[in-house]
């Protein structure tokens, strides 16, 4: 049902100094789907990428793309895999038709002006097609490198922390031009710092820390196996101990008896449902309140959840 | 199987490049050969005698070419593949569906045509000065296209090796330019006292300026097979030294 597009096995990256980046790394991306890969600075997130576009030598496991062995079948699967690297990296003397045209040229594909235009307007950029890169704005620039990475048309495109340092207006542009990405029937695996990012945008999540991926989960399975609601109700009289009504739920009494807390539920809104309950049973035992505070767990507190699990467990 | 379309990308890329800096590029050698002559054909010429029966004016001029030749040629080559690694846009060589092939046919092949180019700038400007002769014209093409292709290559193997600007310029400016200034420019060894003319056949660079004279005058300080020997041995070294590149990844993949 769903095709694989990539599959690492076993993948690891242990650099001369001995810094494992990588550390037996198996996954498989399915076609089609937005993959966010998350991870603390240094996780390995870009070795990981590097190491699919042919930037970095792995020294174990096997990548296949497209059904294609790196290791010996490179030139089949290269030429459908697009990458969006992280630094601002391009010719800056370049006019920007030039440097996407080039991108097109240098992965085998015949001149398609029509296809650069089309490539061009989709990302606003065609109005300074003949301006050189570096008289464009840092969101402008980004965009010319997506647009590169876009000239050969690939089918599998990496986007290395594609948002990283522009404004919220951009990030939001940029999540557009994902999803059109998506919409065209492209896979997508990128890396952000931003976790909003990806709770907006993928279909599923990878967390990796220290070289190793610790969890891969579908963005709503993981968030309603490891989401929470937290409801805080303030009363209008402290109370000493719970009411037998409310043992059934997981509360705890704050501020010397002046507050409930609520933590439990899941990322499904059921710790909603149970929030509701609660106050129901507080009126219906008499029991005033005059505030309710009601939040659930957000892609990021499960992904700081987990970093922390991790460094409990390696402590 | 190699692949021409990303091949043609990587040479009109860099021919492209060359051309955004192509008045400084034509200028410079037009105002150094000039130079030149004025200083060595005119003012010093006219007082040198005739060597092996070629007017001094004349004697220079391959060893003129030789000496743009070789620093063009190694340092735009060496600066066509150091400045994608330098600003980070080496990620999209690396990540593209080509190989060795393809990379050295494109960036060698730029280098040597800007090279030919250069050489040609030269020869015509020369011609403002004195008057010459090529004995041996489609030879002295080859002979600069070989020379030109194996100093691109040891451009490119000294752009994958340099680190910084200055590693980048200090084999040009302290080994090459002094040794084809030594190697028989503006003189035949045969004028330099003993020992040295004998210590002259330890610079490679006699041979490459040797072999030029040769195919311009039909005579020269060395023998032009050993000229061309020494040329090749060199060109099939530098490629030796770029497949281990390529192979390993050496400074281009971490």
């Amino acid at each position: 049902m769903h095709e694989p597009i990539l599959e690492l096995d076993g993948l690891s990256k242990t650099y001369p100094g001995g810094l494992k980046a990588l550390d037996d790394v198996s996954l498989t991306i399915r076609k089609g789907e937005i993959f966010a890969l998350l991870g603390p600075n240094g996780a390995g997130k870009t070795t990981l990428i590097g190491a699919v576009c042919g930037l970095v030598r792995p020294t174990g496991g096997t990548i296949r793309a497209f059904g294609n062995d790196l290791a010996t079948d490179w030139r089949k699967a290269r030429a459908r895999i697009g990458l969006v690297p992280q630094e601002l990296s391009t010719d800056m003397f370049e006019p920007v038709i030039h440097a996407v045209a080039y991108s097109r040229g240098l992965f085998g594909l015949a001149p398609d002006p029509a296809r650069i235009e089309e490539i061009l307007r989709s990302l606003s950029l065609w109005d300074k097609r003949d301006t050189r890169i570096m008289a464009l704005s840092g969101g402008m620039k980004r965009r010319v490198l997506i647009a590169k990475a876009l000239a050969h048309e690939p089918d599998l495109l990496f986007l290395d922390e594609p948002t990283a340092g522009v404004d919220v207006e951009l990030r939001k542009g940029m999540w557009a031009i994902i999803d059109q990405m998506r919409d065209k029937g492209v896979t997508v695996i990128l890396t952000t710092h931003y976790i909003e990012e990806a709770e907006q945008m993928a279909d599923r999540v990878g967390i990796i820390r220290k070289g190793q991926l610790i969890m891969v989960d579908e963005k709503d399975a993981m968030m309603a196996r490891l989401g929470r609601t937290e409801a805080h109700i303030t009363l209008e009289e402290p109370l000493k101990e719970l009411p037998r009504s409310l043992a059934q739920y997981p509360l705890e009494l704050e501020q010397d008896g002046m507050a409930l807390c609520y933590r439990g539920g899941d990322g499904t809104g059921r710790g909603k449902g149970e929030v509701a309950d609660i106050t129901k049973a507080l009126i219906a035992s008499g029991i005033d309140y005059n505030g309710i505070d009601v939040r659930e767990s957000s892609l990021e507190d499960i992904f700081v959840s987990l970093l922390g699990e991790k460094e409990e467990q390696a402590a | 199987m190699i692949g021409w379309r990303s091949t043609w990308s990587i040479y009109t890329r860099e021919l492209f490049r060359f051309l955004r800096t192509a008045f400084q590029s034509v200028l410079a050698p037009v105002l150094t050969t000039s130079l030149y002559f004025i200083v060595f054909g005119a003012a010093i010429g006219g007082r040198m005698p005739d060597l092996g029966g070629v007017d001094y004016g004349a004697f220079i001029i391959p060893g003129l070419l030789m000496l743009t030749l070789l620093g063009e040629t190694t340092s735009n080559s060496s600066f066509g593949i150091y400045m994608p690694r330098f600003t980070g846009t080496i990620y999209e060589l690396l990540s593209a569906p080509i190989g060795v092939a393809e990379t050295l046919i494109g960036f060698v092949g730029a280098a040597m045509t800007k090279s030919l180019i250069l050489a040609a700038i030269i020869l015509l400007t020369a011609r403002l000065f004195v008057d010459y002769s090529i004995a041996h014209p489609l030879l002295a093409v080859l002979y600069i296209m070989l020379v030109a292709a194996a100093f691109s290559l040891f451009g490119f193997i000294l752009g994958i090796w340099a680190d910084s600007f200055e590693k980048l310029g200090i084999i040009p400016l302290l080994f090459l330019t002094p040794l084809t200034f030594l190697g028989g420019t503006f003189y035949s060894i045969n004028m330099l006292p003993k020992p040295w003319d004998t210590i002259a056949l330890a610079n490679p660079i006699v041979y490459l300026v040797s072999g030029l004279r040769w195919t311009f005058y039909g005579s020269s300080d060395v023998n032009i097979w050993v000229s061309f020997g020494i040329t090749v041995a060199f060109l099939a070294a530098c490629i030796a030294v770029i497949a281990y590149i390529f192979r390993t990844g050496w400074r281009l993949r971490a």
